[in-house]
């Protein structure tokens, strides 16, 4: 626990770092969000690097999936991910019902508009972390009661 | 099978890389962003700053610590309770001024930078700076004004991580805290 808020102001301070850059004209507004995934990335390409070295081989794709929405999810926020859904042709939605970053936030829709600044890091999180795994992604998250949350994980065919 | 049993033993530690990676990733940012190492170590501060505030909510709640009563007894409290709490590490108190107004922090590790090396352009660079500013930040909600440096850095080939905490005054309780 005791770690978990000293990583939880921290994760405010970057998002308010980057957005603030971003008023002082050094980049428009519509890249804080890749740039705050961009950092996530980096951050999961490390963890997935230390999570898995003891783990045996994945079998395939939705065996990659399964270790990022059980073991992963935990180590990073200490729940699994309650649902997760796939379209079988490389469509994964990871459904949290209580998504650890935005339980301070609110319980409602109070706040809504400044969601997805707390999600950007995450959804880099993910994407860093498959793509150390050999799985390149697209993930975007949505939103629409807090704390609930979607993650849209879209694989990438090479 | 494997996999299920590493999970939930250490899940503690996993949760201090996570902070570990995140503030190397900030670092890294702040000095593609910023051309010369002291803005960064400047800003790293005023991060850490905005923490400081906010931290102390948390850890006076959760540590049932009352009010200290002289600049020793917090001393005890930062390296004992807040450090313990948040980084898992209890740096000894030492070189205390003959005044006791000043002292240091020893810490034998530094969780902030384990997978950190310094390269050679970034010499004036306090990895670790934003520690200072949590520091200066925390204290100052509880009425103390301190000033908080790094003297030694191991990631700078010191042998100790030493933090250097100084008293500068009690902030009155009427008047508005700090200037930031």
């Amino acid at each position: 626990m005791a770690d978990e808020a000293l990583f939880q102001f921290l994760h405010n301070e970057v998002i308010q770092y980057v957005y603030k850059s971003a008023e002082n004209g050094e980049m428009e507004n519509g890249r804080c969000v890749s740039k705050l995934e961009h950092l996530g990335f980096r951050v999961g390409q490390g963890l997935i690097e230390r999570f898995t070295k003891d783990t045996s081989r994945f079998k395939d794709e939705l065996d990659v999936m399964k270790f990022i929405c059980k073991d992963y999810w935990t180590s990073v926020f200490k729940k699994q991910i309650d649902n997760l859904r796939t379209n079988h042709q490389g469509i994964y939605v990871l459904q949290d019902n209580k998504f650890r970053l935005l339980t301070q936030l609110s319980s409602g829709k109070q706040y809504l508009e400044h969601a997805p600044k707390y999600l950007a890091f995450a959804c880099g999180l993910v994407r860093g972390g498959l793509s150390n795994l050999g799985v390149r992604s697209i993930v975007t998250a949505e939103v629409s009661v807090m704390p609930a949350c979607k993650f849209q994980v879209m694989i990438q065919k090479a | 099978m494997a996999r299920q049993s590493t999970r939930s033993t250490d899940s503690k530690k996993m949760n201090s890389e996570l902070f570990t990676l995140t503030y190397g990733a900030l670092v890294t940012q702040l000095c593609k962003d910023y051309e010369n190492d002291e803005e960064v170590n400047k800003q790293l501060d005023k991060m850490g700053y905005n923490i400081g505030v906010r931290l102390i909510e948390d850890f006076l709640a959760r540590s049932s610590v009352g009010r200290c009563q002289d600049f020793r007894e917090t001393a005890d409290v930062i390296a004992k309770v807040a450090f313990k709490m948040y980084l898992g590490i209890t740096p000894s108190v030492t070189n205390w001024s003959p005044a006791g107004d000043e002292f240091s922090l020893i810490l034998e590790s530094n969780p902030l930078v384990d997978f950190v090396e310094l390269p050679d352009n970034h010499s004036n660079l306090v990895y670790s700076n934003l520690l200072c500013g949590v520091l200066r930040g925390a204290l100052e909600m509880v009425q103390m004004a301190v000033e908080v440096r790094f003297a030694q850095d191991t990631l700078r080939g010191d042998n100790v991580t030493e933090i250097r905490m100084k008293f500068i005054k009690r902030i009155e309780e009427n008047l508005p805290a700090g200037d930031e």
